[in-house]
């Protein structure tokens, strides 16, 4: 039962896999030394780490993402949301207030958005792309108030740790990422959850009618990416010390939306992968760090990484993927034999 | 009308400057406070204007050109003596500079030109952006005193107008310094977060004990940079010579530890010289040629960092 579940999970994600190898292999090209780690100061070092490590905001975010986009919404507030639990974290150890207390308020602050979100669009119906657009140009100017319009610096250790400290040597932003990933995919894979967001994603009309609490459970997953998008927002804001209320995840959540895109989850929801959505995000950060380690010219930052992505979703896409299919059976004849037989023996 | 009466009063040239000042009335239309740069303007040009006795209308446009030009017809239609404005964009101003024009009040354009005739308005006061790279460019030619020096470069965002001048003044500056050579140079747009992700690819792709120097084009990459510096185990000031542009308190913090070297500042205060200018002008009739150009003053371990860092913090950085 176990390793069938295993081997189902490891086929869903095999092309998302393949795309990461190759990838990483572009890496390994423009820099030789792309695959070494060394452990230096107390803590890993080396791109790969760097890969995990800066890939952590998309990351968490995707999780979030990959719930909403399953009911067939979309969450464009995440970049502000992230804006604002740094601020919020930030400005509550300013006015001395330990790193726990700041954490719990920016999550509590997040979640608060991820409700407001739900509530816009789950009880007044308003379309998702619209309802969280509201938060996403509302939000940054929240996050400004916060911080008065400047970069908010702090030292409080504590809340640096969450960015930029190591727990046995690996930066905390990886654990933190990995573990909330399979924390939340074993809740909606080892209960009806995850069942239950994708009928309300494939049609939310017959799944109420057989008894589903559609309403609570679409405000829940955005509830969930608002708490996705704090936690993120929060160590982007601890990486640097300080909470930049212009340019804290800034842009970012449409790096999630390509991630939950590349993971081969469909915008039109329904069934979805998180673990494909996090190793679609680990795919971005690959891109981000060709790009940086190629020593190109940043003027083809944006020309690099778009081909690479359209690459990636032309490879991904139905027609693309059917030709593909085509091509393998054609090139095995014998096995379609046999069940031709076989189906001629039964008549 | 009031700016008659200074043009007669002018031509009997026995009051002094300073109580000619006193009785002027200037409108400054702001674009925003988008930048902390651009809130310590706005603190600077309220406190360059009471020293000077000025009474000063202020306008905050909200990042809006439509802001804007409202603010300037209402300074027209109050009869101000002078306007004061960093237009929030190039274009599209020749209409209302017209109405000022006719209405004989002299605009000065603060930070930023506009693409309109120069006759449009008395000055324009702004830093040369090519010039502060520059200055930064010949500190490190001084600092390195003919040592090869590997540098990498954080450049401002891709395409905008201060990453480009800001680049090409460095190369200006070390120019003809075969000993100074800039091995990589990546986009940080601007940011402490993309400084301190770039800063980290470059401490790998090139090997932190191969970097000699770091120049930004702004000190918010380079206090990310520093960050990325220390947790890589290199000391950033010593084992990597650090310059950046802007004067920002949080890098006099870190050259006061030692962390950062030099920094050229971009003022902000421009209404300083814009008040002088029309001082001159209401009491002497002296036109002020069509740019002036702000100081782009260097700092280093040198000066007193601690006393500028204190004197900054409270600009609204």
């Amino acid at each position: 039962m176990m390793s069938s579940s295993i081997r189902a999970t490891l086929r869903r994600v095999t092309p998302q896999l393949i795309i990461l190898a190759a990838v990483l292999f572009l890496n390994f090209l423009v820099f030789p030394d792309f695959f070494r780690v060394e452990f230096q100061n107390g803590r890993l070092f080396g791109n790969l780490i760097d890969v995990l490590n800066r890939g952590a905001p998309t990351a968490l975010l995707c999780i979030g993402m990959t719930l909403v986009i399953a009911t067939k919404g979309i969450d464009l507030s995440v970049g502000a949301v992230m804006a604002i639990a740094g601020a919020v974290a930030a400005s509550l150890v300013v006015d001395g207030y330990s790193w726990q207390t700041a954490l719990l308020g920016a999550l509590a602050v997040g979640m608060l958005c991820g409700i407001w979100n739900g509530i816009l669009v789950a009880v007044l119906r308003i379309q998702p792309i619209v309802a969280t657009l509201v938060l996403m140009v509302a939000g940054r100017g929240i996050a400004q108030l916060v911080t008065e319009g400047t970069i908010l610096t702090f030292v409080n250790p504590g809340l640096v740790h969450l960015g930029s400290g190591t727990v046995v040597g690996i930066p905390t932003p990886i654990l933190i990422w990995v573990f909330l990933g399979l924390a939340v995919a074993a809740i909606v894979r080892k209960t009806a959850l995850g069942m239950l967001i994708e009928a309300i994603g494939i049609n939310e009309g017959s799944s109420r009618m057989a008894g589903i609490n559609s309403r609570v459970l679409i405000t829940s997953v955005y509830l969930i990416s608002g708490f996705c998008a704090a936690l993120a927002g929060v160590i982007v804001a601890a990486d640097i010390k300080g909470a930049d209320a212009n340019n804290a995840g800034l842009w970012l959540e449409l790096d999630a939306i390509l991630a939950v895109v590349i993971g081969g989850n469909s915008l039109l929801g329904g069934r979805f992968s998180i673990l494909a959505s996090l190793i679609g995000a680990l795919i971005i950060q690959s891109v981000n760090s060709v790009i940086l380690l190629s020593g190109m010219p940043p003027e083809f930052n944006l020309v690099i990484k778009a081909l690479i992505i359209i690459a990636i979703l032309v490879i991904q896409s139905p027609t693309v993927k059917h030709a593909l299919y085509i091509i393998r059976a054609s090139a095995q004849p014998l096995p379609s034999e046999p069940v031709k037989e076989a189906k001629e023996s039964t008549q | 009308m009031k700016f008659k009466a200074m043009l007669i009063a002018s031509a009997m040239a026995f009051v002094p400057a300073s109580v000619m000042a006193a009785d002027l009335t200037i409108g400054f239309s702001q674009i925003g406070s988008e930048s902390g740069w651009r809130a310590a303007e706005t603190t600077v040009t309220k406190q360059e204007a009471e020293k000077r006795g000025i009474n000063l209308k202020f306008a905050d446009a909200q990042q809006k050109q439509e802001n804007q030009i409202k603010a300037l017809r209402s300074f027209i239609a109050q009869g101000v003596d002078a306007i004061l404005i960093a237009p929030v964009v190039a274009t599209g101003w020749d209409e209302v500079l017209e109405e000022a024009k006719e209405s004989e009040i002299p605009v000065i354009l603060l930070d930023r030109t506009v693409d309109a005739s120069d006759d449009l308005y008395m000055t324009a006061v702004t830093s040369d952006l090519v010039h502060e790279g520059r200055v930064a460019g010949k500190w490190l030619v001084d600092e390195m005193a003919g040592a090869k020096c590997d540098i990498v470069e954080l450049q401002g965002t891709t395409g905008s107008s201060p990453a480009i001048d800001r680049k090409n003044g460095f190369e200006e500056g070390i120019a003809g310094s075969d000993n100074l050579k800039i091995v990589r140079s990546q986009t940080g747009d601007f940011t402490r977060s993309q400084g301190k992700v770039v800063m980290e690819s470059f401490l790998k792709a090139v090997g932190g004990e191969n970097i000699c120097a770091l120049y930004a084009h702004n000190d918010d990459m380079a206090v990310g940079a520093i960050q990325a510096i220390k947790e890589a185990g290199l000391k950033p000031g010593e084992d990597i010579k650090i310059v950046s542009i802007d004067s920002v308190p949080d890098i006099h913090l870190a050259m006061l530890e030692g962390e950062a070297n030099a920094t050229v500042e971009l003022t902000p205060n421009m209404a300083g010289p814009a008040f002088d200018a029309l001082d001159a002008y209401f009491s002497n009739g002296v036109v002020p040629p069509k740019w002036i150009q702000t100081e782009s003053k260097l700092y280093t371990l040198k000066d007193d960092n601690k006393h500028i860092y204190e004197t900054k913090r409270y600009l609204g950085y």
